[in-house]
């Protein structure tokens, strides 16, 4: 997709609006598009149940070794297998979701048909009615919610208040044997922290769908741990998802250029 | 094993690796360990058929390999207003469903030797024969015991009444299966792709066509393996031993 930059809004005095597929709006200059007069939308509601449905997917396959179990398959040298390979439960663990906002809340919808005990840590907290659907306990303090979680999930936007919100110190007050999972922004996270934290087994592993930049260089100390699975941002790649993806911002685009009220604009 | 064997204890809740004819005619007892895996083997059911529709498994061989993350378009179905088809609404195919109900799965469909009323009001489940189970489901996930009458079960007939754009999860036994029925429903596009925990026999041979499909995962049948469960199972199944050599009721006998 185009850069949206100072010298293609100057070369478009028309432009109306720049209708963006997908919710992150993080790698646009929202105050310079806005000083150019140009109204931005996002597709907060398409992206939603992919999403939560990747992140269930990233701490189940990390917990319970899938990829490495798919190659064990079909490696020509297996013999057996191991009676004693084995991983750890998703059921009853305690998940700890750093943003609650549509996302986060579906995850924890999903997670709770799992028995999963679930903290979460938000600007807001959520109402009492909400809190009680799902089972979750507001953490105030994120630092309370990384000591006592079994799976952290990062479902944050990024911003400059997130920015690098989970560093060294964070991945340090984890339990040993948690599991970092990230489907927000690579930027979340500080990678360098996390490779090291990886490296002397100060988590147990990290399920990533998103990193900085995407795609890593292939030299990159992440594709090369054993305590990490990557995705390449599949979390919204289903064909359902992409199709109302378009609907959405279509429906958007349209409500901007016709005057009316705008489904999701981005302020 | 000798004349004076007492007690047989299988780490396991399937008994169909145990000729039970044969046993009970010579007196043996036998324990197993049902429910306390029912968690972690339903749990990895999702686990699987998350992994097959969203296709990970080729997400991470394009992370490692291609570099070339974006724009290849690895689209896989997402779950939600789809009808899933748990096989049997027996314990494992109930906590199956409860998992599943939150993705926003529309509709559940089961089928089974009968219907099961106390069992089936939590998620509206209607009680279907086997060919409109194939026909209807998005997502047919097999959870049910291998016994005579579910030895291949999914053959020809039941791959070629799903959808195309179906995908089929076996995570009961590899026999419930006629492999090479499943291999040409794949290969020929009658099914979009399947999971499998389980095969037969596991490991599959080396040169199994099974083997090369992109649109079949395998696992190396991990149902129950997890720390917490496997010691559960272990503790279990010492007990029912030694509750066997003592004469004693055990804690999960198999009657015979």
């Amino acid at each position: 997709r185009p850069t949206i930059d100072r010298e293609l809004l100057e070369s478009l005095p028309n432009l109306k609006v720049v209708g963006n597929s997908g919710v992150g709006v993080d790698h646009l200059d929202l105050k310079m598009i806005s000083n150019f007069g140009v109204k931005v939308t996002n597709t907060p509601r398409a992206v939603a149940d992919p999403t939560a449905d990747i992140g269930m997917a990233l701490m189940l396959a990390s917990a319970r070794r899938l990829l490495e179990g798919c190659q064990i398959a079909v490696s020509p040298d297996t013999k057996y297998f191991a009676v004693d390979w084995l991983g750890v439960e998703v059921t009853r663990a305690t998940l700890g979701i750093i943003g609650m906002g549509s996302i986060g809340y579906k995850v924890a919808q999903r997670a709770r048909a799992f028995d999963m005990r679930i903290l979460y840590h938000n600007r807001n907290r959520r109402r009492k009615e909400e809190e009680e659907a799902v089972g979750a306990h507001y953490c105030e303090k994120m630092e309370d919610l990384l000591q006592q979680s079994d799976f952290v999930m990062l479902v944050v936007n990024l911003t400059p208040e997130t920015h690098k919100l989970i560093g060294k110190k964070e991945l340090g007050l984890m339990k040993p044997t948690a599991t970092l999972i990230n489907i927000s922004r690579g930027a979340v996270v500080d990678q360098d922290a996390l490779v090291e934290a990886l490296q002397n087994k100060v988590i147990r592993a990290a399920a990533l769908d998103v990193t900085y930049p995407e795609p890593l260089p292939r030299d990159h100390p992440l594709l090369k741990l054993n305590n990490v699975i990557i995705t390449p941002h599949i979390g919204t790649a289903t064909v359902q998802a992409l199709r109302m993806m378009a609907e959405e911002a279509i429906a958007n685009i349209l409500a901007v250029l016709n005057g009316q009220p705008i489904p999701s604009e981005v302020l | 094993a000798g004349p004076d064997l007492k007690v047989i204890s299988t780490m396991s809740v399937g008994f169909d690796h145990l000729a039970l004819e044969e046993i009970k005619k010579r007196g043996i007892r036998v324990g197993y360990t049902p429910d306390v895996l029912t968690d972690a083997t339903a749990e990895r059911s999702v686990a699987l058929l998350l992994a097959a529709c969203r296709r990970l498994p080729e997400a991470l061989e394009q992370v490692k390999n291609a570099g070339q993350a974006r724009g290849m378009c690895a689209t896989g179905d997402g779950s939600a207003g789809m009808a899933a088809g748990p096989s049997s609404l027996s314990l494992l195919g109930q906590a199956v469903a409860r998992r599943l109900k939150p993705f926003g799965v529309k509709k559940f469909l089961y089928t089974g030797s009968r219907p099961r009323p106390e069992s089936d009001a939590e998620f509206e489940a209607e009680f279907v024969p086997l060919t409109r189970l194939a026909e209807e489901s998005d997502f047919v996930v097999v959870t049910c015991a291998l016994t005579p009458a579910t030895q291949g079960m999914c053959n020809k007939d039941f791959f070629s009444k799903m959808k195309k754009t179906s995908v089929f999860i076996n995570t009961s036994r590899g026999a419930v299966v006629n492999q090479e029925d499943l291999y040409n429903a794949l290969a020929q596009g009658q099914i979009a792709v399947a999971g499998l925990d389980v095969t037969t026999p596991e490991p599959l041979p080396t040169d199994h066509p099974l083997l090369s499909l992109k649109n079949c995962v395998i696992l190396p049948h991990i149902g129950s393996a997890t720390y917490a469960t496997r010691s559960t199972m272990a503790v279990l199944a010492a007990n029912n031993l030694l509750a066997g050599l003592r004469g004693e009721p055990m804690p999960h006998e198999l009657l015979l």
